[in-house]
């Protein structure tokens, strides 16, 4: 009796396993669509009229500027939320004013307040100065706010680990200076801390639409506003061909930079 | 876990253990305190220039055409409308997604097969794609020239293009909220207990009444936290609403629409503040009952 409940328990229910099948198939259909109406000659004829990578090719030369635009883009966001986020992480852990406490909730909101607002307040309040606004970095600003919390939190929680305080008083009373003791103990200690919210800024900024969508300017597209305007008016094999782009360019570099924060966690034994 | 720290939504859960502040250096000398006040002028400057002030003034903006310009969600039917149709479709969203995301993480957490690992990394990709994408996505599928609507058309019945109205919409919402839910149960449900569950099968318990009375209660928490993330994702979403160019129109679009069609600013921004202040107040009123785990830093991402 006991026996035939227990090979019940690791059965799975047909329901779940339905369930499952079900949304693979949802996740993977479309993406399996997209890649082949970019690669075939006409979308509406189907698979029979052949392969091509003409739309490849016209996709390169219209929007190719575009996937380097965001590429850049992202690694500025990277290191400009490096800059910002990891000593104001430090000082978020090492205090407990509670002012401070308020600062953290506020830098949270770009977050939580959908893109759209961020971006119309950018606009009410700096869309006259010409030469900002229709800059690049007129959407760095606005990709900076929304992605430094990510840094911030990621970073701070790995500074308020007990072993660290620890380490950094004893390296204090051997009497390093907060410089020494900055560089040489801290940020080494929460290196896979910072290299996991560096690929979470990356993959944000990347494929970031709400707000840059608003903050862009015909000279500043990047490749999900080209997306979107290409999905909008081209022909669905372009679109498809573009979204293609995507795929090839942007998954890699993704995969790449996940791969080195696995290597640098494994390295640090969390 | 392959594709989890790939994703901005699983990002949000390593923000989860919220920074807590150390004990030891309670009291704080005057160059220490200076020290700290220096390493977090750069960021305070910056948020403040670039969210704090510009938020402020869309804040105030709506004041100079009347105090009621505040309460034009409520007050016009065109935008009530508007309203009526997010909270709809977003509350629509949420429960499948809840429901569909948790029977996913079920299974993959308790049947072990080859290639496990693999379907979890590609079932959490769409987590970095852009909306627009998703949105592009279901034109492929049930668009004009979509893939449902040619079968449909071949099995001798009527092609019908469902990715302009609701459904298509609520399938693109479906697209990238259920990776965020699937990662998030995967996680949870292989935490579970599983002595509670064999002791009620073993008092004769039918699958139904475990899942109602074992599975239900064990995934509470995670079921508010990430609820309250897909709600708040869903009501914000711009791009993938874009892309479908939807007969349903959500606030998203309307404040769009006001803003880029008719230069009304006043309006644009009343709207985009009730819109904020309703999805700020679900994360926060779920952080409050998850009992202080951080969902603030949750809506948003790629869409």
């Amino acid at each position: 009796m006991t026996i035939a409940l227990t090979a019940t328990a690791h059965r799975p229910s047909p329901i779940l396993l339905a369930v499952t099948i079900a949304v693979t198939l949802f996740t993977i259909v479309p993406m399996v669509l997209s890649v082949t109406a970019g690669l075939i000659n006409n979308y509406s004829v189907g698979i029979r009229s052949g392969f091509t990578t003409r739309w490849v090719v016209e996709v390169w030369s219209a929007y190719g500027d575009t996937v380097w635009r965001s590429l850049l883009l992202a690694a500025c966001c990277v290191a400009g939320t490096l800059l910002l986020g990891v000593p104001a992480a430090y000082a978020l852990a090492r205090s407990r004013s509670r002012w401070l406490r308020l600062f953290e909730e506020l830098l949270t909101l770009p977050v939580a307040v959908p893109g759209l607002a961020t971006a119309l307040a950018l606009i009410l309040v700096y869309g006259q100065l010409r030469g900002f606004r229709g800059s690049f970095a007129f959407i760095l600003a606005g990709h900076l706010v929304f992605t430094l919390p990510f840094m911030v939190r990621t970073v701070g929680a790995a500074f308020a680990r007990p072993e660290l305080t620890a380490l950094e008083e004893a390296a204090r009373s051997l009497g390093a200076n907060f410089r020494q003791r900055f560089l040489g103990i801290l940020v080494p200690a929460v290196l896979p801390s910072i290299a996991a919210g560096s690929l979470m800024v990356f993959t944000l900024s990347v494929g970031e639409f709400n707000l840059t969508w608003m903050l862009h300017t015909p000279l500043t597209r990047t490749l999900p506003v080209g997306l979107a305007d290409s999905y909008a008016s081209m022909r669905l094999e372009v679109g498809s061909a573009y979204t293609l782009l995507f795929f090839a360019v942007v998954l890699p570099v993704l995969w790449f930079l996940q791969w080195i924060v696995q290597i640098l966690e494994r390295r640090h034994g969390t | 876990m392959e594709g989890d720290t790939l994703s901005g939504a699983s990002g949000r859960q390593a923000l989860l253990p919220s920074v807590r502040p150390t004990s030891s250096l309670r009291g704080l000398s005057d160059p220490r305190r200076l020290l700290l006040a220096a390493c977090l002028a750069p960021a305070a400057v910056v948020f403040a220039a670039f969210w704090l002030l510009p938020m402020a003034w869309l804040v105030m903006l709506p004041a100079r055409k009347g105090w009621e310009t505040y309460f034009a969600v409520l007050t016009s039917p065109r935008y009530l409308q508007s309203l009526t149709n997010t909270l709809l479709l977003s509350v629509s969203v949420t429960l499948a997604t809840v429901v569909v995301g948790a029977a996913v993480g079920l299974f993959l957490a308790r049947t072990p097969f080859r290639g496990r690992g693999l379907l979890l990394s590609l079932l959490t990709l769409p987590l970095s794609f852009p909306g627009v994408i998703v949105g592009f996505f279901v034109i492929l599928l049930g668009g004009r020239q979509g893939l449902i609507p040619w079968i449909a058309e071949q099995l001798g019945g009527e092609g019908f293009a469902f990715a302009y109205g609701l459904l298509g919409l609520f399938l693109a919402y479906l697209y990238f909220s259920l990776p965020r839910s699937i990662a998030t149960y995967t996680a949870a449900a292989g935490a579970l207990d599983m002595q509670l569950e064999e002791a009620a099968r073993s008092l004769g318990a039918s699958r139904l009444r475990i899942a109602l009375d074992v599975w239900v209660p064990a995934l509470a928490p995670t079921t508010l936290a990430c609820g309250a993330i897909v709600f708040a994702t869903a009501m914000g979403a711009f791009g993938t609403a874009f892309t479908l160019a939807s007969k349903f129109e959500v606030l998203p679009i309307t404040i769009y629409g006001e803003f880029t069609n008719y230069a009304n600013f006043a309006l644009a921004a009343s709207l985009s503040i009730a819109l904020g202040l309703l999805t700020w107040l679900v994360l926060f009123l779920a952080r409050r009952l998850t009992g202080g785990s951080d969902v603030a830093g949750a809506a948003g991402g790629g869409v």
